[in-house]
This record gives C-alpha cells, structure tokens and sequence, in this order.
C-alpha cells in the first residue's frame, strides 16, 4: 500500500497541474503577506509612502470632481439675465418676452414676474424682516435669456448683450456664462494636474516598490540560492517578490483611499455649514466606486511592475552558479 | 547513471580546473571523490549538479545530456541530483521541518504529503524529534543530517557530498557515511568528495583521485 502510493504521488500527474498551479499561488501570495505582516513597521512605511502618493493625485481629483457637480448646477443657469425698467408691468415684459422669441439668437425666454421674484428672494431667508418694511416690490421684471448653443461663444454673447440693452424696456443686462466658462477653464486645467501629478507620483510609488523589493532580495540572497540549489524554477522564486509588489500596491491604494476618505470626512462639516451660508444642499461627494476601482487596479499594477522591474534586473543569471 | 566524456573546465581566473575527464557509474554506485583542496573536486561535483557547466565534453546523468539542457530545464534536473554541502547550507531562520521541507516546496507538493516525506527523512538522520529547532540549536553533526536529509527528502536517483564530514569528528563522520551506505543498498548513486583517506580506506568502496585537475587513479568498481 505505502509503496503504491508512493509510486503515485512521485510527481505530479497533468490533471492536477491547474489546482496545484492555483495552489502554489494562493500559498505564495498569502505566504507573502504573512512576511509581510511579520515586519510591520517597515511595510507599514512603504504603504503609507505609497498610500500618500496616490492620496495626492486622489484628493486633488476628488476637488475637480465635487467642483464639476457644483457647476453642473449652475449650467442650467440663463446666459443672460435682463432686468427691464422699474416701471415696466407684466403685461409689457411679456410683450418685450414674445419679441424676444422672435430673434434668432435666442432659444428660450424665461420671465420672471416681479411677484414671482420677490417670492424667491424671500425663501432665500434672512431678508423677511428687510421686506416687511417695504411698501412696494422693489424687485423688476427679470427675462432670463437662453441663447441658441451656436450663438453661446463669450463674442457672441457680448454682442447679444449689447442688442438687448439698446431696447429701451431694458435696464440692463447681466452676462452670467463668462465667469461659468473661466471656472471651466480652470477644472479643465485642475484635471490636467491630476494626469500630471498621478503620472509623476505613480512613478515615484514604482520607485518606491522597486527598491524595497530590491532590498528584500538582497537580504534573502542565500534562501534564493538554496532554493535554486534544491530545484526551484526561476518563476518560483520570482513569484513571493512579484506578490509582494501587488500587496504593497493594494495596501497603499487602501491607504490612499482611507486618507482621502478621511479628509473628506474631516472638511465635509465645514464645506455644508458655507453651503448652508449660501443656502445650497451642497455636500462633497467622495471617491466614488469606479475612481476607486481605479485608484486600486492601479496600485496594484504599479506595485507589480515595480517589483517585476526590481525582479529583473536582480533576479537574473543566478541559475548557474 | 552519471558519466564523464572528455570533460574539461576551464576558469578565466584560474586556468584548468579539470583535465580530461573520462569515468562512468552504474545505477546504485557509491564512489569517493578525493584529493588535495583545489585539486578540482567540488568542480566536478557541481558540474554533475549543473551549478556550473563544462568548457568542454559531455556530461550525462540518468541519461540527460547536461550539454543541451536548456537553461529552463535546469531546475527539473537538480530535482534528480541531492547535493549535501560541507557547510550544510541550511536556512537559519527556519526550522529544521522548514529546511527540509524546501525541496518538496518549490516543486508545488501537497502540504501533507510534504509533512509525511519531511518526517519520514526527518527519521532516517534521526532527528524526527527535532523538527521544530533552529540549525542553530543544533550541532555540527546533527546539522549536517538536516542537511542530508533536505538532500534526500525528494528521493533523487544521484546524491552528491561535498566534504560531507569536513567538520565532524571520526565518530559522527563514520555515522553519516554509514547513513551514505544504506541510501546505497535502496538504489542510490552517490559520489562523495572527501579528503579523510582514513574513512575511505576503512569503508571499501570505488574512489576517484583527482590531483591538480587530472583523474589519477579510479579504483573501479568493488
């Protein structure tokens, strides 16, 4: 019986190399992680090197993206608030309003009557008092101007503006999308950070795993050589390093993502009392599940490479002595 | 099972460390490989473990052309080939079971069928009680049997010793070549280099000499 058996389990047969391929690397990667654990105060170093290098590329997306949702609101604004004359009635605004539609460069006209306005300035809050002591409605009517999406370029617009306040109900005329474009402008460039500093940052984080990988096989030179003495494959013996990499990557995008968190966690009381000030809903979005995802994969794979660069370069040509 | 044709080895540093040559064992041999430090023995030796490679001539062990092994198959072949070092080679900051285990390890066996080769290794040096100790905590001799029991574990057909007992008193080097002998009587070949001439003479088995790189003198088989 022991002979036969032990005539069987000689080497491996070929249906079992899946399930000891698998086998060989759930061991190695928990394996890893157990060295890993066994040392934490350097790995705890490295992941938080690793974990606020990406937090600043994270946060700063994070910024640019609660700054998007913010302007998203505000798009559906007029391009062109047009006050008319104090004395102008409803009757009359409408007539100026229905004149309006008529012109090519304007989609839509929107009027806001003078009762209408002094409703919505009273739920703002904060001025009952003020109003009450008002006899009549201070308050104009206001004809909110969409422009046509072809005629909505700043150019345009000025000389949009400057037709309407030749009409002579007009008082005048605020232009509400240049600043809207300016801030646009400036998400765009805040974006461009983002690519910038995750680009040269997510190298430093390559730098940063390739050298405690490097260091690691340095220190366990002679268990790699005594492994390649008893018979170790070269992918073997690459595999702990190459999962070491991955971990350090995933634990430091977890620690990016805690960091984060945190901070938005830390800013959110602060950024809803000024939002309270302004009387908006507003409150900071994190990270969501795809930047998230993203944050990982790519610390994952940046700690992969890392490792597999360090690997290469150090782990090579020892198979013969 | 292991055979020498023309085999050279030349260092760019040292000149010729082997001169031609020429020598064949059979399947379950033992031979002793002696001679002075330098004389070339632990080249031969690591020649057979393909730790390093002939400048010329062809070696074949269990009918494997090491010549045309490609670098990738190198692994798979020291599988085959246990080798035991004077200085043991032991990991130290692993256990004795760790230590042994190795081999069995990196070729993906299963972690009870590794626990059931490991003790059973572990019994034939006599150290099954020890397999929770450090080499540390260990002797120079008992070192050396966890040494060749991490050789033996794997049931490789060829077992290599170089300076086995270099260290070890006569009593514990007469131990550890009896041990040799009974991997011998279950099929093994090995080739141990040794220079205790004393021990050689009194165990009556073939030996190579080799004097400044040359195959001086092969007892033939006995």
């Amino acid at each position: 019986m022991a002979k036969k058996r032990s005539r069987r389990q000689r080497g491996p047969r070929l249906l079992d190399l899946p399930g000891i391929w698998f086998s060989q690397h759930l061991q190695s990667a928990i394996a890893t992680l157990g060295r890993l654990m066994d040392s934490p105060l350097p790995t705890g170093m490295t992941v938080a090197v690793i974990g606020i290098s990406l937090a600043l590329p994270a946060a700063l997306y994070v910024l640019a993206d609660n700054l998007r949702t913010m302007a998203g609101g505000w798009d559906q604004s007029a391009a062109i608030s047009l006050f008319l004359q104090y004395e102008t009635n409803d009757t009359d605004a409408n007539a100026v309003a229905g004149q309006l539609r008529g012109w090519t460069e304007i989609a839509q006209v929107q009027m806001i009557t003078r009762e209408k306005a002094l409703d919505e300035f009273r739920a703002l809050g904060g001025f009952e008092e003020a109003l009450e002591q008002l006899k009549n409605n201070p308050l104009p009517v206001v004809l909110a101007i969409y422009p046509r999406n072809e005629y909505s370029a700043p150019a345009q617009l000025e000389t949009l503006q400057n037709k309407l306040l030749a009409l002579p109900q007009v008082d005048f005329a605020r232009m509400d999308t240049l600043w809207l474009q300016r801030f646009q402008a400036i998400l765009d460039l805040i974006q461009t950070g983002v690519l910038l500093l995750g680009g040269l940052l997510g190298m430093g984080v390559l730098l940063i795993v390739g050298n405690t990988i490097r260091l690691e096989i340095l220190n366990r030179r002679i268990e790699i050589e005594i492994m390649e003495l008893v018979g170790a494959t070269a992918s073997f013996i690459r595999r702990p390093f190459l999962y070491a990499g991955a971990w350090y990557g995933l634990l430091g995008g977890l620690t990016a993502w805690l960091l984060v968190t945190l901070a938005i966690l830390l800013l959110q009381g602060s950024v809803s009392r000024l939002a309270s000030l302004y009387r908006s809903e507003f409150a900071l979005s994190g990270l969501g599940f795809s930047a998230m995802g993203i944050i990982l994969i790519g610390s994952i794979l940046l700690g992969l490479i890392g490792s597999w660069i360090a690997v290469n370069r150090h782990l090579r040509g020892a198979e013969l002595g | 099972m292991i055979r020498f044709e023309h085999v050279f080895k030349r260092y760019p540093e040292r000149g010729e460390a082997l001169t031609n040559i020429n020598f064949e064992m059979k399947v379950g041999e033992m031979a002793f490989l002696t001679g002075h430090s330098g004389a070339g023995k632990s080249t031969l030796l690591r020649l057979i473990g393909l730790l390093e490679r002939p400048s010329r001539g062809q070696i074949l062990v269990n009918g494997r052309n090491l010549a045309t092994l490609p670098r990738r198959q190198i692994p798979y072949h020291r599988r085959q080939v246990g080798m035991i070092f004077q200085d043991h080679r032991l990991l130290p900051d692993r256990s004795i079971f760790d230590n042994v285990a190795l081999p069995l390890v990196v070729t993906g066996l299963g972690q009870k069928e590794v626990g059931r080769r490991v003790r059973a290794a572990l019994d034939q040096v006599g150290l099954l009680k020890r397999e929770r100790a450090t080499p540390v905590a260990l002797s120079g001799g008992e070192q050396q049997r966890v040494g060749i029991a991490r050789a033996i574990v794997g049931r490789p057909p060829v077992l290599l010793a170089d300076e086995p007992t270099g260290n070890l008193d006569p009593d514990l080097s007469r131990e550890i070549f009896e041990l040799f002998e009974r991997f011998q009587y279950v099929g093994v070949t090995l080739l141990i280099a040794t220079h205790d001439l004393a021990l050689v003479n009194s165990m009556q088995h073939r030996t190579f000499t080799l004097e400044d790189g040359r195959l001086l003198n092969d007892t033939g088989r006995w």
